[in-house]
């Protein structure tokens, strides 16, 4: 199927008098990641489907500062910080919407004290208020009756208490959601958070995508449904480790519901 | 001089107690060594919490054997330390039995410490197996070795001695009480130590008064010998339990504090009619240090914290890095940081009150980097806790310290902070490719 993505920038837009009902927030590795690329087109799918006026900020948009954070390294967070909200005052940005739970932790939770004051939603969460409003229906078409199961990510589910939007998604789908030993608030967590995505782990005796990994497997599910692109990464290596990639398939939730409906 | 034993049982009192409160006294100034931090918004947020997680133990049923367990331990250090009341009473002025004016009520009362005292000896001996026998893993990893592992195992035997203490002095008192002995009035319903008395069958009644006095001495002493264990103990958290949820950080988990140092230098870089070389405002301030090294870099909370951790682990058996068999273990952050502390405030009792420098610090001496960076944020060991200890607040202030006060970060995160500066973004694209993704296909 042909592409024919509409994907305005907040440049266009304001050129043009008009002000999106959201702004997309990419993320880098929704931006440059070839795999997290492909969620980033389903998510922007569904958006066009559900006519959804937003738009991105494009070569305006640079790293939130998550990892330099998390890495200890304050000073880099807070110019980034900064120079971001510049961008987004200046185009008067009320309510954000992004793919990847890193960028929404810190757009929503670390922002405000720096003047940057929006209102920030997962993309789970933005799909759900949709469907909720009836601007978006979602069927099973080719995953109705497989097993599913959800991983947590961490920046999602225990930093933000979100829970329930990823996997009433799920539901809609018409599928078997099958939960992990651990899930929820005592999910684990994939190896990737705390700026260990850019590192090698300390030494020890497992990997934690590993771990993880295991736990998805024990559940014999035919999808591992992710909703952050660093969790998919390391679930999708993990199972490529047991050797399970042609029957098992790390999807984000975007994925899932953009993918049902042949988009 | 039948005043004597009275006037005995008022000096040690004063002495248990008097010993606690200075001991209480060096808490309080070794935690206000860390940095302020306010924690004082949202007061009906925060006394809920404490009624919810202290009293309520609601975080503690989460497993749910060990969870019960200590919530009959804790139900009965608190009913059975009502008794207390009576026994300083009768101590003090020599009466028996001082409440059983109550009657039927006091029987209540007395039965059900005695119930509650046999539940508490089965919890602690599950206890002590669970430690000792089973082995449970968080129990027996590399932080609870030497006295983390005998402290334990101190407070476990203590308790089974004060509850037996405890039963041996009202079976001996019901003993009495049935043979009409003097000063020994009928008071009390003693549903378990009844049994307990007819051990004493044979005896003379001036052996069994020795028995009961012994108990009864021996108890209160050992009361106030465990009061004082308390500061040298991880038990602590039965008192240090209710301010620390009452002060703990009642923002989302996810959000880390803004270091507002760097703020105004962020700020100040960003503001294009900033003067670079204008004269500071104040040429004598000492420049904030950013991060942590040291246990007075911490904040104040974060100090209590660490006084208020039992050790129980849960925050190490749920960490992603230690069950994955890295070095980093939250709980042994927070064991670091109280005796670090702890050193810290002997130094400054040895020296007249200042601290003198011991050429030693939290970091690298207690914890080392490679702890740190095994850390993947993920809330796990905050979420755990049973009283609300963060010990990932910990790790990522010496991060700090690491990167922005020695630039000491792992090659491969040097490199992706360099990228974010130079592109923005923690990969080597250009930030012009930004949506390049849009017509890929």
């Amino acid at each position: 199927m042909a592409e024919n993505l509409t994907v305005p920038t907040m440049a266009e837009m304001m050129a043009q008098g008009k002000q999106p009902e959201v702004l997309f927030w990419v993320g880098c590795a929704g931006s440059f990641d070839d795999r997290a690329k492909k969620i980033t087109k389903a998510f922007v799918k569904i958006l066009n489907r559900a006519n959804v006026p937003f738009a991105v900020l494009g070569t305006e948009e640079s790293c939130t500062g998550d990892p330099a954070k998390r890495a200890g390294n304050e000073f880099l967070f807070q110019m980034q910080a900064m120079m971001n909200i510049q961008v987004m005052n200046a185009y008067e940005v009320k309510k954000i919407v992004t793919a990847c739970p890193h960028c929404f932790n810190t757009i929503k939770n670390e922002y405000p004290e720096l003047g940057g004051l929006y209102e920030v939603m997962h993309h789970t969460q933005f799909l759900k208020s949709l469907l909720d409003d009836g601007r978006l229906t979602i069927e099973g078409g080719q995953f109705k009756g497989k097993r599913i199961t959800f991983h947590d990510p961490c920046y999602l589910g225990r930093a933000n208490n979100v829970y329930e939007a990823p996997r009433d998604l799920i539901q809609k789908l018409e599928v078997e959601l099958v939960e992990m030993k651990r899930s929820r608030a005592n999910g684990l967590c994939c190896g990737a958070g705390g700026a260990q995505m850019f590192k090698d782990a300390e030494p020890g005796n497992k990997e934690v995508n590993i771990e993880r990994t295991e736990d998805a497997l024990e559940t014999k599910p035919d999808i591992i449904a992710a909703g952050c692109p660093f969790c998919n990464t390391m679930m999708t290596d993990g199972v490529k480790n047991k050797e399970k990639e042609a029957s098992i398939k790390v999807m984000d939730v975007a994925e899932l519901i953009a993918n049902a409906q042949d988009l | 001089m039948s005043y004597l034993d009275n006037i005995l049982f008022a000096v040690i009192l004063a002495l248990g107690f008097g010993y606690f409160a200075m001991n209480v006294k060096k808490l309080i100034r070794n935690i206000k060594l860390g940095q302020d931090v306010n924690r004082k918004d949202n007061a009906a947020e925060r006394w809920k919490n404490m009624a919810m997680i202290a009293l309520g133990q609601s975080k503690m049923v989460k497993r749910p054997i060990a969870g019960i367990l200590h919530i009959i331990v804790y139900i009965g250090f608190i009913i059975i330390n009502l008794e207390l009341f009576e026994i300083i009473i009768d101590g003090l002025f020599g009466t028996h039995r001082v409440f059983s004016f109550l009657g039927g009520f006091y029987d209540v009362l007395i039965a059900s410490f005695e119930i509650l005292a046999v539940l508490v000896i089965v919890s602690v001996i599950i206890f002590w197996l669970r430690r000792n026998v089973i082995k449970l893993k968080r129990f027996v990893n590399s932080d609870m070795k030497a006295w983390p592992k005998s402290d334990a195992n101190y407070i476990l035997y203590f308790e089974i001695v004060l509850m037996s203490l405890f039963l041996i002095m009202n079976a001996s008192d019901y003993w009495l009480q049935q043979m009409e002995v003097h000063h020994y009035d009928e008071a009390g319903s003693f549903p378990i130590s009844q049994f307990i008395s007819p051990l004493f069958n044979g005896l003379s009644e001036g052996v069994v008064i020795i028995i009961e006095r012994t108990a009864w001495w021996l108890h209160i002493c050992g009361i106030l010998v465990f009061l004082n264990y308390l500061y040298f103990s991880k038990h602590l958290h039965i008192l240090l339990a209710f301010p620390n949820t009452y002060f703990a950080d009642l923002n989302a988990k996810g959000k880390f504090d803004n270091l507002e140092s760097v703020t105004n230098e962020v700020k100040l870089m960003l503001d294009p009619s900033a003067d670079p070389f204008a004269a500071p405002a104040n040429p004598d301030a000492v420049p904030a240090k950013f991060g942590t090294s040291d246990v007075q870099d911490l904040n104040w909370v974060q100090l209590l914290n660490a006084y208020t951790c039992t050790e129980c682990g849960r925050c190490t058996s749920s960490c992603p890095a230690n069950q994955t068999g890295k070095k980093l273990s939250p709980r042994k952050i927070m064991m670091d940081t109280r005796d670090r502390l702890e050193e810290v405030g002997k130094n400054i009792d040895a020296n007249n009150g200042v601290f003198v420098p011991d050429n030693k610090s939290l970091l690298n001496d207690y914890i080392t980097p490679e702890e740190l960076w095994a850390c993947t944020s993920c809330n796990a060991c905050v979420e755990e806790c049973p009283v609300n200890i963060s010990p990932l607040s910990i790790i990522m202030d010496m991060r700090r310290y690491l990167v922005m006060e020695q630039s000491a970060a792992p090659m491969s995160l040097n490199a992706m902070m360099t990228n974010i500066e130079n592109n923005g973004a923690p990969w080597q694209y250009n930030q012009m490719d930004r949506l390049n993704w849009k017509d890929e296909n």
